[in-house]
């Protein structure tokens, strides 16, 4: 303050007279609210454009309802859901790790001097990593977790695997499509009798035989032989083109049946004569009086019924079993593939950093005397940590947390090079599932050229800022509750 | 007096005797025999110690010996090395980086400097009371609770039992024995520095550390806890590091005077204050500096 030069002091002063210094104060002022209002301004423009376009669509049915190909119906549900996942694993996974990690940085610091360069680099890492583009973390999702740098197999043909069923699956003899678990996916082909557990596509379970078509064949070119001559004999007596009531039909078909012989060369019991009847009833009463299709109906009718009473519970192999499979809730593979497990660890990657920063900021600015006095009770570093330092720091760990996540589900870049852009119009059922993201479903909508997709993405911005600001609220919410519980 | 003091050690020996038993079995203690006439034996002895901070020397052929259950006050100008002393006896200094230290320091026979000792469990055998008051962001009871949970599972009742000890002990138990639900950190800065002496004594140590206990506290506290340490002197050995002169002549039994890491002289405290051999000793004394 006391400088000698006297000289340049006095000319210093004469540029700083009050007035000058006041139009100065009110210039920057007024500069500064300006520059606020513009910021401002830009987001206020931004929000009401969006809101405005998007809010037509905004409804119960666009947060639900799954992505269509007309923009009306377009909803986010999927995407919705697909952000549920990818940040409840990045969530999971993220957490033990970063808040682990900090732990490790702040609580063992080392003391020797080469352990302290150690640390000082790991430091210096992390504190870069936050830096690093999001999409830079995707290549790298893509080429470990999804690919597992491609020493284990391709994604569609995994090397491990756990939770996944095989099944081949059949058509039966009334049309249903029958599911046989099998025990792989080279398994051989269900083809020997044996009694297989099934389940139906309505997941009626059963036990059904499962006969090879060599055995089945003879059967069958007998009850077809039968069928042929039925027709043959219907053909006698139902003139074609006649209007025949039901009644009628079914009184030809039993004098029609009463003519033929059964493949075994006997004639047909009377009762299953009346069954047959009564079925040829029920079939041209539902086709009316079309004689061609009461014949076929009478014909179907009967050939069923004479398939089931030939091979009861007989599931025939006769349409190629197809094979295919479903996963558990459970299902794992190696490599993870394009689901949601390595889209949550990508995020993880990219959330990672910030956290581990956050969390140790938080465990910084737990005071060392509670430290020290925990020890100084005897307490071993983990007692101190879990009792003392980990609880006090909790409030902070959460904030960083919630704000890194909010982070995770507004993340696009790496998304998309996991996810690929997909249309996916289903929420993912396990860890492997192909899934999108809000942000990803924004982009998609958005690149199409239909104007009233531009729509659909503005009403996706919005919830999408929404969960955001939810988000960010809650870490708020958190931060004060926590500064008024320390007072 | 002495009968009083006899049936508190004996009230005390149920719970707290256990820990104790563990310990002698990890380190056969040659100690164990003077355990009877530890009246007047000095357990905690420095031989020639000498401390650095990197390449600071802050310690400098330090040879003392502390009495057993008496109150050893250490005095001297900021930065003399004092409470680095005090902060070898439990080994607090092990957090601090480059911290070392040579020569030897010996309590009931174990080498405190031994780089493979067990620190936790001498720290629960040396407490220590911090220059600030550091009551951890919990209720009362748990904080008097926090000692004796990290070493064993008690029961309920045990730490009820435990908690009322201590917190009588350390005088506090009447203000606070309605709120021991209560956060500690309500209470005023006397009344936490006895929840800390309190928590400090709840593990039961035999020595107990205090780092300028009273710096931070306004005069009525000061005095309380003066009164304090001179009830626990029956049943603990004290250091206390103190700036505060007229503090060591009140309630000390033996001061010792540091300046510039080296202990100049150590006495009787009447002795030091009215009849000091060392002439820097007497400069301190009479405030011609520091």
């Amino acid at each position: 303050m006391n400088m000698p030069p006297e000289s340049g002091n006095s000319r210093a002063a004469a540029d700083r007279s009050p007035a000058v210094r006041r139009a100065k104060n009110r210039l920057f002022h007024w500069l500064s609210v300006a520059v606020a209002c513009c910021s401002v301004g830009v987001l206020l423009t931004l929000l009401t454009v969006i809101g405005l376009r998007g809010f037509r669509h905004l409804d119960l049915g666009f947060l639900t309802s799954a992505p269509s190909r007309h923009a009306a119906e377009a909803g986010m549900g999927p995407a919705i859901w697909g952000s549920v996942w990818i940040c409840l694993t990045c969530t999971l996974c993220a957490l033990p790790i970063g808040v682990g990690t900090a732990i490790f940085l702040e609580e063992y610091r080392p003391v020797s001097v080469v352990g302290r360069k150690i640390f000082g680099l790991i430091q210096l890492n992390i504190t870069n990593l936050a830096g690093v583009p999001s999409i830079v973390y995707g290549i790298l999702g893509l080429t470990v977790f999804v690919q597992w740098f491609g020493v284990a197999g391709h994604a569609n043909e995994p090397l491990f695997t756990i939770g996944q069923k095989w099944y081949d699956s059949f058509i039966d003899e009334t049309g249903q499509a029958l599911l046989v678990r099998v025990s792989g996916r080279d398994a051989p082909e269900v083809s020997v009798s044996e009694s297989l557990e099934y389940r139906s596509e309505s997941g009626r379970p059963a036990t059904v035989q499962v006969t090879p078509e060599a055995e089945i064949a003879p059967v069958r070119t007998a009850i077809d032989t039968f069928a042929e001559t039925l027709t043959d004999a219907l053909s006698d007596v139902i003139e074609p083109g006649s209007n025949l009531s039901a009644e009628a039909t079914a009184g030809l078909v039993i004098d029609a049946l009463r003519t033929v012989a059964l493949p075994t060369d006997d004639r047909p019991h009377a009762a299953m004569v009346d069954r047959w009847a009564s079925l040829a009833m029920q079939a041209s009463g539902q086709t009316g009086r079309d004689y061609r299709r009461a014949m076929r109906a009478v014909k179907t009718a009967v050939y069923t019924e004479m398939s089931k009473a030939a091979l009861p519970n007989v599931l025939s192999a006769k349409a190629a079993a197809t094979r295919t499979d479903r996963k558990a809730f459970y299902y794992v593979q190696i490599p993870f593939g394009r689901g949601v497990l390595a889209g949550g660890l990508t995020l993880m990657l990219v959330v990672l950093p910030v956290l581990i920063v956050s969390a140790q900021e938080a465990l910084r600015g737990v005071p060392s005397s509670l430290r020290q006095g925990s020890l100084a009770l005897g307490a071993t570093r983990w007692q101190t940590i879990y009792r003392m330092t980990l609880p006090a720091a909790i409030p902070g760990i959460m904030t960083g947390a919630i704000l890194s996540i909010s982070r995770a589900i507004g993340e696009a870049a790496p998304i998309l090079i996991i996810a690929g852009i997909v249309f996916i119009r289903f929420t993912p059922h396990h860890l492997m599932d192909e899934f999108t993201a809000m942000p990803l479903q924004i982009f998609d909508w958005a690149g199409r050229p239909q104007e009233d997709f531009h729509d659909v993405a503005a009403a996706g911005i919005l919830v999408l800022l929404g969960v955001l600001l939810t988000f960010n609220a809650t870490a708020v919410l958190l931060r004060h509750k926590y500064q008024r519980g320390n007072q | 007096m002495q009968n009083n003091k006899h049936t508190h050690r004996v009230a005390a020996a149920p719970s707290l005797q256990q820990p104790d038993h563990r310990s002698s079995e990890v380190r056969p203690a040659s100690g164990e025999s003077s355990d009877e006439s530890s009246e007047f034996h000095c357990t905690l002895t420095a031989e020639n110690l000498n401390a650095w901070y990197g390449d600071f020397h802050a310690l400098h052929d330090i040879t003392i010996e502390i009495p057993n259950r008496r109150v050893t006050a250490l005095i001297g100008p900021s930065g003399c090395g004092k409470s680095t002393f005090l902060r070898w006896i439990n080994r607090m200094n092990d957090l601090v980086p480059k911290a070392r230290a040579a020569g030897r320091l010996e309590l009931r026979g174990t080498d405190l400097l031994d780089r493979l000792l067990d620190v936790v469990d001498l720290r629960r055998r040396v407490g220590m009371v911090f220059q600030k008051p550091n009551p951890f962001p919990k209720s009362v009871f748990d904080n008097v609770a926090f000692g004796p949970r990290l070493h064993s599972r008690y029961s309920r009742n045990q730490l009820d039992e435990i908690v009322e000890r201590s917190l009588r002990q350390a005088a506090l138990w009447d203000e606070v024995k309605d709120r021991l639900g209560k956060s500690a950190l309500q209470l005023s800065g006397g009344q936490q520095q006895r929840l800390c002496i309190a928590r400090a004594i709840a593990v039961g140590p035999d020595v107990l550390l205090m780092d300028e206990p009273c710096s931070a506290l306004d005069p009525k506290s000061t005095r309380r806890i003066e009164e304090l340490i001179a009830e626990l002197r029956k049943q603990y050995t004290i250091l206390i590091v103190t700036h505060n002169m007229q503090q060591a002549a009140r309630v000390s039994d033996l001061t010792g005077f540091f300046c510039e890491g080296r202990l100049v002289e150590v006495g009787l405290t009447g002795h030091i204050f009215t009849n000091p051999t060392r002439k820097e000793t007497e400069d301190y004394i009479s405030g011609r500096f520091g």
